[in-house]
């Protein structure tokens, strides 16, 4: 592994040698940062890793989400409409961080978020916060020069994306510069729940797979929901797999609900897909 | 009331395989559009010198679209304002309406060269709609438009132009519900149907190669400008003026004149309010560095990069 190196002491690195000695598949959990306010987003996230999530993403709303289907797009819109800002967002990750001191922490955001502080104060505080490494669907790997510096010098992880349409000539460059794990989007589209998946989708884990030849930690994302599709990509090669609308649409359908309530359903549902990343 | 502030073009460096002019442009955009872009770049770079695809939007742009414009004097305009001899470009008599049909007939042609099928655009005042819908038509493709629905409301009429033209409109209701929603939703269905479809963006705007595109096939209004100033005087012009939404107009205008230092350039953005009031649509002038619909570039926003809504009594400047 030449390039992953820097990140010897990385959560998300230990957690994937876990799994792998454990014989499980990862699961990684998005939630819009202070989505549907503040303190339930905390409690939300407290359940989640209840449940049994490996890893926890954690979005901080932008104005044009770009990647997201219409759940994110709304979470995000509703956020921002309550005055949830990065501040508030990196706030939260210190409480998770303070509670979850092995938990690997991402953020999900897009370029301009960080742009807009300085790419390198951005993360630096992000890293004070407590994170271990970034997903910016709109860094592709041709501008991430200042990117990739500061993620090293700071030891977070680069999570680049790579589709089911990226040659293979740029899935191998895109391998070299991701570290943590690479996300692999399982369709053509925004991120939304799916009833199925294509062929298209399965070859193309199949296939970043056989490049990656073991080297890195192949998580899929966009569109699942259940404990069924899980064990499909699972089958097809995914070391971890990301779920994100489905747990923001739990959230919205328990939003007249106590916390409690809400929180129960999340560590069950979390829970039920944990129970698939285990089975063989 | 207007904001001026001399853009100093003749600096700017291109940087062709990159897209990079200085640090602006690039691309930032979902890995899924990567090989859309980069399949455009290869076709564009193939066919912008080709002959053959010249001498035929060469026809569309005079047979069709009616090029080229005239540079009309503006007399009493120019007694009234009692200073410079003023001309006007006369964009607004290109078929459709505006300089909007340049782009969408050059990319459209393009787009066809290509095998897409599928044209989808965005638009705010209806215009680059309009010019989609039109150039879609005469080259037998379907075109799918977003517009915010706020922006529908407010100009209904294109809205009846476009479907009448064979266009299928979509209204955005995310976001602001205004343009930098409806590129949103073009990018989102660009990305969810990204092998059968072009996406025709409107303005100097979006990732790399897509600035230097419109660049390109709006500097048909220079050009036509340098030899229709020849006509009346040797000298050039002091100045060349233009309103600046996206930017296309201008650039297509300033840029067969970068070169020629005697020639002042203003861009002129709509000041909506005031930049004071913060409800005015001038990115270059009040805006900060940021990263939007695949670009670096000036955008308004506030403190922590959300980008704020923009305000014009002009629809498509905003
Ligand atoms: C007539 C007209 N002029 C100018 C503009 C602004 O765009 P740009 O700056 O790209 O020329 C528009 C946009 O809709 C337009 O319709």
């Amino acid at each position: 592994m030449k390039k992953v190196s820097y990140l010897q002491n990385n959560r998300i690195k230990k957690k994937f040698s876990k799994l792998r000695t454990d014989k499980e598949k990862g699961l990684i959990c998005y939630v819009m940062g202070g989505y549907p306010d503040p303190i339930t987003s905390e409690k939300i996230i407290s359940s989640i890793v209840d449940g049994g999530a490996d890893i926890i993403e954690i979005g901080i709303p932008f104005s044009d989400p770009i990647a997201d289907g219409p759940i994110i797009q709304e979470a995000s819109f509703k956020a921002l409409q309550k005055g949830v800002n990065p501040d508030i967002c990196l706030n939260l990750i210190k409480k998770i961080r303070n509670r979850y001191p092995d938990l690997p922490i991402l953020i999900m955001t897009y370029s301009n978020i960080l742009q807009k502080k300085g790419f390198e104060k951005f993360m630096r505080m992000a890293k004070g916060a407590g994170i271990d490494g970034f997903i910016l669907p709109d860094m592709t790997i041709e501008e991430s020069a200042e990117y990739l510096e500061y993620s090293k010098k700071l030891e977070l992880a680069t999570v680049f994306l790579v589709a089911p349409n990226t040659s293979d000539f740029r899935i191998r460059k895109t391998l070299e510069v991701s570290t943590g794990f690479v996300y692999v989007v399982s369709v053509y589209g925004t991120t939304g729940i799916r009833n199925s998946f294509s062929n298209y989708t399965l070859t193309a884990i199949r296939n970043i797979k056989r490049i990656s030849a073991n080297r890195n930690n192949i998580s899929v994302g966009f569109g699942i929901s259940t404990p069924h599709q899980i064990k499909i990509m699972s089958k097809y090669g995914a070391d971890a797999v990301i779920v994100g609308s489905a747990i923001i649409e739990m959230i919205n359908r328990h939003k007249d609900d106590n916390i409690h309530i809400l929180g129960n359903k999340l560590k069950n549902y979390v829970s039920s897909l944990k129970d698939a990343c285990k089975s063989k | 009331m207007f904001l001026q502030r001399e853009i100093t073009m003749t600096k700017l460096q291109e940087f062709p395989i990159e897209g990079k002019y200085g640090k602006y442009g690039g691309k930032f955009i979902p890995e899924t559009l990567v090989p859309a872009i980069t399949e455009l770049e290869n076709a564009y770079k193939k066919i912008r010198n080709c002959s053959d695809f010249k001498k035929e939007l060469c026809y569309y742009l005079q047979h069709y679209a009616g090029r080229p414009t005239p540079l009309y004097f503006a007399k009493n305009l120019t007694d009234y304002v009692g200073g410079a001899k003023i001309f006007l470009k006369r964009e607004d008599l290109l078929h459709g309406g505006a300089h909007k049909t340049n782009n969408c007939l050059g990319q459209c042609l393009l787009a066809k060269k290509m095998g897409k099928k599928r044209i989808i655009a965005e638009t705010g005042a209806g215009q680059h709609g309009v010019g989609t819908a039109m150039a879609a038509a005469v080259f037998g493709l379907k075109a799918e438009i977003y517009m915010g629905s706020i922006d529908i409301e407010r100009q209904k009429l294109n809205l009846f132009r476009m479907e009448l033209l064979g266009a299928k409109v979509h209204p955005v209701n995310s976001g602001t519900k205004t343009l930098k929603d409806a590129i949103n939703e073009a990018l989102r269905d660009w990305i969810t149907n990204v092998k059968e479809t072009y996406y025709l963006i409107g303005s100097v705007v979006g990732p790399h190669p897509y600035p230097m595109i419109v660049r390109d096939f709006q500097s048909v209004i220079g050009k036509e400008i340098k030899s229709q100033v020849k006509n009346i005087t040797p000298r050039s012009p002091h100045a060349l003026v233009c309103c600046v939404g996206g930017g296309s107009n201008a650039m297509g205008t300033f840029y067969p004149f970068l070169d020629n230092e005697n020639v002042s350039l203003y861009g002129v953005e709509a000041g909506g309010l005031g930049i004071r009031s913060g409800k005015h649509s001038a990115t270059l002038n009040a805006g900060s560095e940021g990263i939007l619909h695949g670009m670096r570039t000036y955008l308004l926003q506030d403190e922590f990069g959300q980008i704020n809504d923009t305000h014009s009594i002009s629809a498509g400047l905003d």
